[in-house]
């Protein structure tokens, strides 16, 4: 069988797919992984530094103050995998060993940087606004209060899924925006939603609660829907019905 | 426009709905509350194109780009292994060194 050609680590699918097959089937190939990885195989090295620094690089990063900070922790991580190999006696999956001495470092690496807190130490933050402004909503006095208006009620996105250039669009502007979101939330969103990494899995990687996680969650997403909101309808003009 | 009028029937307000979508998504409502946010949307095209909206976001997350390393770690990282690599595991163990790929068959 000829060899694969590595697949581009900037592909979003790579680490995703990657972690839910793993996912499905905990310890299939394990033994095989470790063992090529023992004998200095740089092939099967090389397959899974493509496929999981992207989403060890984001959760370094919501530990560490800088991207390049991050980008050494993941580099001393993948040092210690090298050096640790031999050692590793398979009672935890690779991945999850991997990831486990990667967590280890990055909050050393905050607390040394003296972020004024860690992450896995916040409430989810200061009370965020609702969801949706509170003037797309009828008042008290109306006699449904709490629905939504006439004008402020969602319009469907009509020409979104299958139009590729809008897509592409939406997307870059969704890139933007997730960079804009507040820490906690930015990593929670990018885990979950752009990395494929399931709530359990997110949770114990930033050593959050599963209710933290889930409100991280909402806001971030509520968030970014908002701005993609403002986006169509600024382009396209589409009202709102 | 009164297509929009809500109808009676509607036990939770569109703004309470807004803040259960993502618990409504993760599956962590019990039954009864998603039961009442079921309902609520087949009768509010308001919160179903919300909801709409939400997971077309939650779609379009999965095709943003993500970071990876700078060629110059991965690179560093894949020197690094086939140097420190661990000796086979073959008693004729020939010491460690900056030698190509492994044992493999291509």
């Amino acid at each position: 069988m000829p060899p694969q050609p590595p697949k581009p680590a900037s592909e979003p699918s790579t680490a995703a797919a990657h972690l839910r097959a793993e996912e499905a089937a905990p310890h299939a190939g394990e033994q095989e992984l470790v063992k090529r990885l023992r004998c200095g195989d740089d092939r099967a090295f090389t397959e899974i530094v493509d496929a999981w620094s992207p989403v060890m690089l984001r959760v370094a990063r919501s530990h560490v103050s800088t991207d390049a900070s991050a980008e050494e922790v993941v580099q001393d991580a993948w040092m210690a995998v090298v050096k640790g190999l031999g050692r590793f006696e398979g009672r935890s999956s690779v991945r999850t060993w991997a990831f486990r001495i990667l967590t280890n470092l990055a909050k050393t690496r905050g607390v040394r940087e003296a972020r004024t807190v860690p992450l896995s130490s916040l409430d989810p933050g200061a009370p965020a606004g609702p969801s949706v402004k509170p003037d797309r909503f009828r008042t008290a006095d109306d006699q449904w209060p709490g629905h939504w208006t006439p004008v402020g009620s969602p319009g469907r996105w009509h020409a979104t899924p299958e139009d590729s250039s809008l897509t592409g669009e939406l997307r870059d502007r969704l890139a933007t925006s997730l960079t804009r979101l507040p820490g906690r939330q930015r990593a929670v969103v990018s885990l979950r939603d752009v990395h494929g990494l399931s709530a359990d899995e997110v949770c114990w990687a930033l050593g959050i609660s599963a209710s933290n996680q889930r409100v991280l969650l909402h806001r971030g997403r509520s968030r970014l829907r908002q701005d993609l909101e403002s986006y169509v309808g600024a382009t396209d003009g589409q009202d709102r019905r | 426009m009164t297509d929009l009028d809500p109808e009676p029937g509607l036990t939770i307000t569109c703004a309470e709905v807004v803040e259960l979508v993502t618990d409504y998504l993760e599956g962590v409502l019990d039954e009864e509350m998603a039961t009442e946010v079921e309902a609520h949307l087949a009768l509010c095209e308001g919160c179903a194109a919300y909801l709409d909206q939400m997971r077309t976001t939650i779609r379009l997350l999965g095709h943003v780009p993500v970071d990876s390393l700078s060629p110059g770690t991965r690179d560093g990282l894949l020197a690094a292994f086939r140097d420190l690599r661990p000796p086979p595991a073959e008693p004729a163990a020939r010491g460690g060194g900056g030698r190509g790929p492994g044992p493999r068959r291509q």
